[in-house]
C-alpha cells in the first residue's frame, strides 16, 4: 500500500512538474482521434474544412441555433442546435472571436435526435455558428451573441 | 481523482433525454494565475455515451467548453431501468466513466 501510494504520488508529481513547465506529460496521450486541426481552426470555413467539407457551408433555416442575445457571463453560455435537415450526422459550434474558434463537435448516431446543447466560454461578443453535416454537405446557422463579461481568462 | 459526473436520464415515451454535468476544470490554456503565469490547458477532448452497448452520442470538445461542462441530448429506443454509460478522456489522457439508470 505504501509503495503504491509513493509511486502514485511521484507519478502525479511528475505530471504536475511537466504540466507546470508547459511540456506535455510523458505518458499523457490525450483522447485518441481528437481532431487537432479542427480545434486550431480560426473561423467557420476552416472548421468545416477540417471536419471534411469540400465546399463552403450553406446557411440553412432548417438548422436552428439556440443562443442568447446577451450573455451576462462569458464563462458559461448555454447554446444548442436543432437540425431538421435529413441525415444530419454531426453538429458543431464555432465562436468566431474565440482564440479557439471551434468549441465542440457532436457526432449524432442513428436513433439519436439531432438536437444537442452544451455550455461554452466566449471571450467577447461574437458571432456564434452552428454547423451541421448532413450527408456530405455542410450547413450553418448564425447568431450574434453579446457578452458583457468575457470568459476566456481576460 | 475527478469528481463523479451527474447524469440524469429520463424516458418519456420512446424518447430518453440525457443531461450530463461533468466535474472538470476545462482550463483553456488562456488564463493566467495570480502570479501572472499561464495556466496550462487541461480539458476534456472526447466524451461519449452508450446505451446497451450502443453509442448514443459522442463529441469532441475543445478548450472553449465551459468549466464543469454540461451536455444534453436525447435518443430513441430505451426504457426506464436501462442504463446510460458516459465516458470522457481529457488532454492529459485521464479518463472517467459514470453510469446512470434511466428513470
Amino acid at each position: 500500500m505504501e509503495r503504491r501510494d509513493f509511486l502514485h504520488r511521484s507519478g502525479a508529481t511528475a505530471v504536475a512538474i511537466a504540466a507546470a513547465t508547459g511540456l506535455p506529460a510523458a505518458h499523457a496521450q490525450g483522447a485518441p482521434g481528437w481532431n487537432k486541426a479542427a480545434f486550431e481552426s480560426k473561423n467557420l470555413a476552416e472548421a468545416a474544412k477540417a471536419m471534411g467539407a469540400t465546399s463552403a457551408p450553406i446557411e440553412s433555416k432548417d438548422l436552428v441555433l439556440q443562443a442568447p442575445e446577451i450573455a451576462e457571463n462569458g464563462n458559461v453560455v448555454r447554446i444548442g442546435a436543432q437540425s431538421n435537415i435529413a441525415n444530419t450526422t454531426q453538429i458543431a459550434f464555432v465562436v468566431e472571436k474565440n482564440p479557439s474558434a471551434l468549441a465542440a463537435m457532436f457526432d449524432v448516431p442513428a436513433g439519436t435526435d439531432t438536437n444537442v446543447s452544451t455550455n461554452i466560454k466566449m471571450g467577447q461578443s461574437s458571432n456564434v455558428y452552428a454547423l451541421a453535416k448532413a450527408g456530405d454537405k455542410y450547413y450553418y446557422a448564425v447568431k450574434e451573441v453579446k457578452v458583457t463579461l468575457g470568459g476566456c481568462g481576460g | 481523482m475527478s469528481d463523479p459526473m451527474r447524469i440524469r436520464a429520463q424516458a418519456q415515451g420512446d424518447k430518453t433525454t440525457v443531461r450530463v454535468l461533468v466535474g472538470h476544470e476545462m482550463e483553456s490554456g488562456q488564463r493566467r494565475d495570480a502570479a501572472g503565469k499561464t495556466v496550462p490547458a487541461w480539458f476534456i477532448q472526447s466524451i461519449s455515451a452508450t446505451w446497451n452497448g450502443k453509442p448514443v452520442m459522442s463529441a469532441q470538445w475543445g478548450p472553449a467548453v465551459s468549466k464543469n461542462p454540461f451536455m444534453q441530448f436525447s435518443f430513441k429506443g430505451a426504457k426506464a431501468g436501462d442504463k446510460v454509460i458516459v465516458t470522457w478522456i481529457d488532454n492529459r489522457g485521464e479518463k472517467r466513466t459514470d453510469e446512470a439508470v434511466i428513470t
